[in-house]
């Protein structure tokens, strides 16, 4: 025992968790999204004097649901993220780290603009469309393929392979234009052929498809023996070769459907909407759905409610800035980069936890001790919370064990 | 001929600081995606300490080498703040490298034009931005030897000699090898004692700063403060994490790829080109160079597979020293 004293212990050590209950998962998030909207509050605050943590708030909300049209074009937004995520979830959930679902995007709404631009007005407008989705697929598939092949025949870097593509992408879409426009403005007008038909009106089209590619990714994944080979191959290369799978193919088929998909995002933006195309169309959504799917980890159900989240302060700061006079877009980029680093550093709490030593404790006890009385009243209120709610719940964790015992 | 040269190693430093910086990390085991919003950091560091320097002398004649030192530590602090928070996320709280690499580009970009927007004076950085380009005064007498080397600000040689520092201290010293140790086998390195944990914070941290001056060089010596640069600046960034590959992982091949990728970046508005042809096309055509030597070059070194090429074998991949 004598010894003890010149062993130097930790202030602390890192354990990994066994098993973490799915409130106390959820709890953590929670806490943690609303953290960092206070954060950004504040930052707002202090920054503007006209506006308060409370108004930040109710511009948020007001940002996203305040009128109709606002609403709409929430759940469109929503659509286009949540479909890109889906493309994402098919090859993350393969360890294929596909970060170049920008260009992809932007191949598709490429594809699509070069046929309206010169076929149209040549062939039957139906026809026309019929092509320009087509085009958009096969090109969107076109330029995930060929990453997705390297990595199938020499192993090489996806990675940084899908980043460049994106600028490559980008620019040849200026090279397009500077071929198609000639006045020197370097914007190309809206095209006059090849505009997707509306349903009820211009945004339900696009929140059809959200829905439905979600619908089929959540089914493809869980319930087919394709989506059984992806998850295979990503949790262990090797198992997936022992038991016959063939790497390769499952590997180059995933991101075709890949690059479909966001091919169709990428037709939508265009065709879909405004009828032209630019360099910047793709709007970023390739690097946010990188975002989303993580922190979903590539579960399409819950990618649900992070597309959800993000487009909400998107789409909220939007209204925020004019309420608290700032006309710059400068703070939502702030403000969601903060919300992304709490989320990102809730995996670890959920993973891991923080074991004191003997010494440590105690000090940290005695400064706790009113603190815990609070803590105690405010785990009351939760936990009455979290009751209620469970039932829900409970649902989605019996699909999740379901589905692990079938493997 | 010698124009394009001189312009190109006068945007080398560009390249230069963020591939050393971005080299510095990846040797370490961590592949940092938030360079690009690091660099754009950098930038606005650089012109918030220019800017509080100009503001605090009032309008005198600013001393030349206090305003240089003040912006790069300037650069250097923002950067590496930017850095702690990867490293934080990253180290110590174990989380994925890509997500939150990507997450810090987001901020980063954010936090520029936050900064240039609110706290920064224009005229302090135009000012400023004229004792950055100033060379010798004898360099215009050489003739092509001149132009070439020594008609550049000051920037361009604090990179040169920034790279081959770190290929010194890399290759040479005790410390280079067990950062190298860490990134290529953390267990091991942690076995024989070396300190885990605080190699990988000082290379992210170091790494971070020297890329931030990347995007200093950017605003206060290239274009001369532009605000609204920070989009370039993102896009650029990418690239030099890929110059890191056209390098495999090499400070010295560094100064000679961040040559020849600010030649890829001069070309398209060179005079050579503008004599040849005038047509936008074909200049859209040349920007895209870069990216396709760089994937050209991925596929090469995969395919030949060999051994010298590698990344450090731990890229990307945390260290939890209970997981064995």
């Amino acid at each position: 025992m004598a010894n003890n004293k010149t062993i130097h212990e930790p202030l602390l050590h890192i354990v990994k968790r066994d098993n973490i209950s799915i409130a106390k998962k959820i709890s953590i998030y929670a806490i943690a999204i609303l953290v960092s909207l206070l954060l950004g509050g504040i930052i707002c605050s202090i920054v503007s004097p006209r506006g308060n943590v409370g108004k930040f708030f109710t511009s948020l909300y007001e940002g996203c649901f305040g009128t109709k049209r606002k609403t709409w074009l929430f759940f469109q937004e929503f659509s286009l993220l949540l479909a890109v995520s889906m493309a994402l979830i098919v090859s993350f959930k393969m360890k294929f780290w596909n970060l170049g679902a920008n260009g992809q995007i932007l191949m598709g709404g490429l594809a699509s603009i070069a046929c309206s631009y010169y076929l149209g007005g040549k062939i039957n407008e139906s026809l026309l469309i019929v092509l320009c989705v087509l085009s958009s697929m096969l090109a969107g598939a076109i330029w995930a393929v060929i990453p997705a092949i390297c990595k199938a025949l020499w192993n090489t870097n996806e990675t940084l392979f899908t980043l460049m593509l994106n600028y490559i992408a980008s620019g040849l879409v200026n090279l397009f234009i500077a071929i198609w426009v000639t006045g020197g403005s370097g914007i190309l007008n809206p095209l006059a052929y090849g505009k997707l038909p509306e349903i009820y009106n211009k945004y339900l089209l696009i929140v059809l498809f959200g829905i439905i590619i979600t619908i089929i990714i959540t089914i493809y994944l869980r319930y087919t023996k394709h989506g059984y080979e992806i998850s295979v191959v990503g949790d262990s290369p090797n198992t997936a070769r022992y038991i016959g799978i063939n790497v390769k193919k499952v590997i180059i088929r995933t991101l075709i459907l890949s690059g479909i998909i966001c091919g169709i995002v990428g037709l939508l933006l265009t065709s879909g909407m405004s009828n032209n195309i630019s360099a910047d169309k793709a709007g970023n959504r390739g690097f946010t759905a990188i975002m989303t799917t993580w922190l979903a980890n590539c579960n399409p159900l819950f990618a649900i409610a992070t597309c959800g989240l993000v487009v909400f302060i998107t789409k909220g700061m939007e209204m925020v800035r004019p309420t608290f006079g700032m006309l710059d877009d400068t703070i939502s980029n702030l403000v969601i980069g903060i919300v992304y680093f709490f989320i990102i550093a809730c995996a670890f709490f959920v993973q891991y936890k923080i074991v004191f030593n003997a010494k440590t404790t105690a000090i940290l006890n005695k400064i706790a001790t009113p603190f815990i009385w609070v803590y105690d009243k405010i785990k009351l209120g939760v936990l009455f919370i979290i009751e209620k709610i469970k039932p829900i719940f409970n649902k989605i964790v019996k699909k999740e064990n379901t589905e692990k015992e079938d493997k | 001929m010698v124009s394009l040269l001189a312009s190109a190693i006068g945007f080398m430093p560009f390249f230069l600081f963020g591939c050393t910086g971005e080299i510095i990390t990846e040797k370490s085991g961590h592949l940092n995606l938030g360079i690009p919003g690091i660099i754009c950091a950098g930038g606005a560091g650089g012109c918030l300490a220019v800017s509080i320097y100009m503001n605090s002398i009032n309008g005198a004649t600013p001393n030349y080498i206090l305003l240089i030192l003040i912006s790069i530590i300037g650069a250097f602090l923002l950067a590496g703040l930017l850095g702690s928070i990867y490293a934080f996320l990253t180290v110590s709280l174990k989380c994925n490298q890509n997500i939150s690499g990507l997450a810090l580009t987001t901020f980063g970009t954010g936090l520029t034009q936050f900064v240039m927007k609110n706290f920064v004076d224009i005229n302090d950085i135009s000012t400023a931005s004229t004792l950055f380009k100033l060379n010798l005064p004898f360099a215009n007498s050489l003739g092509w030897f001149g132009e070439i080397f020594l008609s550049h600000g000051i920037l361009v040689y604090i990179a040169t000699a920034i790279a081959i520092i770190t290929a010194y201290v890399l290759n040479k010293t005790k410390i280079g090898l067990h950062l190298r140790a860490v990134g290529e086998n953390p267990a091991a390195a942690d076995a024989v004692g070396i300190k885990v944990d605080r190699y990988k914070y000082l290379a992210i941290l170091i790494g971070s700063g020297i890329a931030g001056l990347a995007g200093c060089f950017f605003i206060l010596d290239y274009i001369q403060g532009g605000y609204d640069s920070y989009y370039i600046m993102e896009s650029l960034g990418w690239l030099s994490i890929a110059l890191v590959i056209f390098t495999l992982w090499k400070p010295n091949f560094a100064i000679v790829g961040s040559i020849i990728f600010g030649a890829l970046y001069i070309l398209p508005n060179a005079n050579i080109v503008a004599s040849i042809t005038t047509q936008t096309a074909i200049k859209k055509v040349i920007e895209l160079i870069p990216y396709i030597v760089t994937i050209l070059v991925l596929l090469f070194i995969s395919i030949s597979g060999s051994k010298k090429a590698q990344p450090p074998a731990s890229l990307g991949v945390n260290y939890f020293r209970e997981e064995r």
